[in-house]
């Protein structure tokens, strides 16, 4: 069945031996076998603890990325809105500046949806081995107690160590777990808080909606500058129905703005409140 | 036989499998020897895949050591170096 095997040990059989020394090495720091089986389930009891907080923090790292996520895609959303809003208005230059920056939302977008990802497998390989470590930590404190009560010392040796040996292994991949689960939420909190303080900073106020979001103040100017003239133009018109002679101007639009009057009696009653509110000021 | 695939857990493996596994196992070591990037990323999914073909999960209430242990999928060639050593990725 080796024959194949003249080159060294493969690598599965030479990784099952470092575990194994690993935990040959642990027993024999151990002086009386019964304290062995005690003090491991402690420290068995202590990993479970370590792989709880583990998976919690890999969860409230995940929905720290989400919540990101979701600030991006409102920008995201916004910038689009403002890019349509800005090519009805004629103004393609603005909007090409709202889809450049959209753009630069979206490649955010996808490398948040990359860690998210990753921290979901994360979080989730964790979970599992949670609940594998917890089934066999169980299974050991049952064999711990049977040992204890059912032989001597030094009938007790074997069956310890055999217990031992399974545990730890377990315990050896759920630690290197952990401590790939630990490696990865550092990195996300990193950028993730870089990702923070950028937005707090206004640095991002230009993709993000911020206060220096000019493409927003551009269109609003715009809007602000269509409703002015859209207001003098009724009030012109108003005006130049010549029953209201309170005002001494609006003789030049006279022309344009009479014939329009008869077919909207309506506007022409509203419009003419807005001169009698404006007189105090 | 009893193989632990790191990260995934215990499965059960039938003998016979063994000089199959071997083989591939044998294309991951050389990969690692000869830090094939490429060639060590194919082995490694080779390998477990066939390994989780064939296998079947242990009771997770068993305390039995694996005889083969193999590496989590997403490791690279030094988490795979870190494996092979007494002082490396293993904690204790």
């Amino acid at each position: 069945m080796y024959e194949g095997m003249i080159a060294p040990m493969g690598v599965m059989k030479r990784v099952s031996l470092v575990f194994k020394s690993k935990a040959n090495k642990a027993l024999d720091r151990m002086e009386d076998p019964r304290e062995t089986l005690d003090y491991s389930y402690q420290t068995q009891l202590e990993l479970l603890q370590k792989v709880r907080r583990g998976v919690a923090d890999v969860a409230t790292s995940r929905k720290r990325v989400e919540l990101q996520i979701n600030q991006l895609q409102q920008s995201s959303d916004k910038l689009d809105r403002q890019a349509r809003d800005s090519l009805s208005a004629g103004r393609e230059d603005l909007a090409r500046e709202a889809l450049v920056r959209k753009s630069g939302t979206t490649s955010q977008m996808n490398d948040l949806n990359v860690q998210y990802a990753s921290l979901q497998g994360e979080e989730e390989k964790l979970t599992n081995a949670s609940q594998r470590l917890q089934a066999k930590v169980d299974a050991f404190r049952t064999r711990k107690e049977t040992i204890k009560a059912t032989y001597t010392a030094a009938e007790a040796q074997t069956r310890i160590n055999e217990a031992f040996t399974g545990i730890s292994e377990e315990m050896g991949d759920v630690g290197m777990a952990i401590q790939r689960a630990e490696d990865k939420t550092e990195q996300m909190k990193a950028r993730a808080g870089a990702i923070d303080e950028l937005m707090a900073s206004g640095a991002l106020d230009d993709v993000v909606s911020g206060p220096r979001d000019d493409i927003q103040a551009e269109l609003d100017r715009m809007g602000a500058t269509h409703g002015v003239d859209h207001e003098l133009e009724r009030i012109k018109a108003e005006l130049d129905q010549g029953s209201a002679p309170r005002q001494i101007e609006g003789t030049g639009a006279a022309g344009e703005a009479q014939p329009a009057a008869p077919a909207q009696p309506a506007t022409a009653a509203q419009v003419a409140d807005q001169p009698r509110t404006g007189d105090p000021q | 036989m009893i193989i632990r695939i790191l990260g995934e857990g215990q499965l059960r493996v039938d003998d016979s499998a063994l000089s199959e596994l071997n083989e591939l196992d044998a294309r991951l070591g050389a990969a690692v020897e000869g830090s094939d990037e490429a060639a060590f990323t194919a082995a490694l999914a080779a390998l477990l895949g066939r390994v989780r073909a064939i296998g079947a999960p242990t009771e997770p209430a068993d305390l039995e050591p694996s005889a083969l242990i193999l590496p989590q999928a997403d490791a690279t060639m030094d988490d795979v170096r870190g494996l092979l050593t007494d002082d490396g990725l293993i904690p204790g």
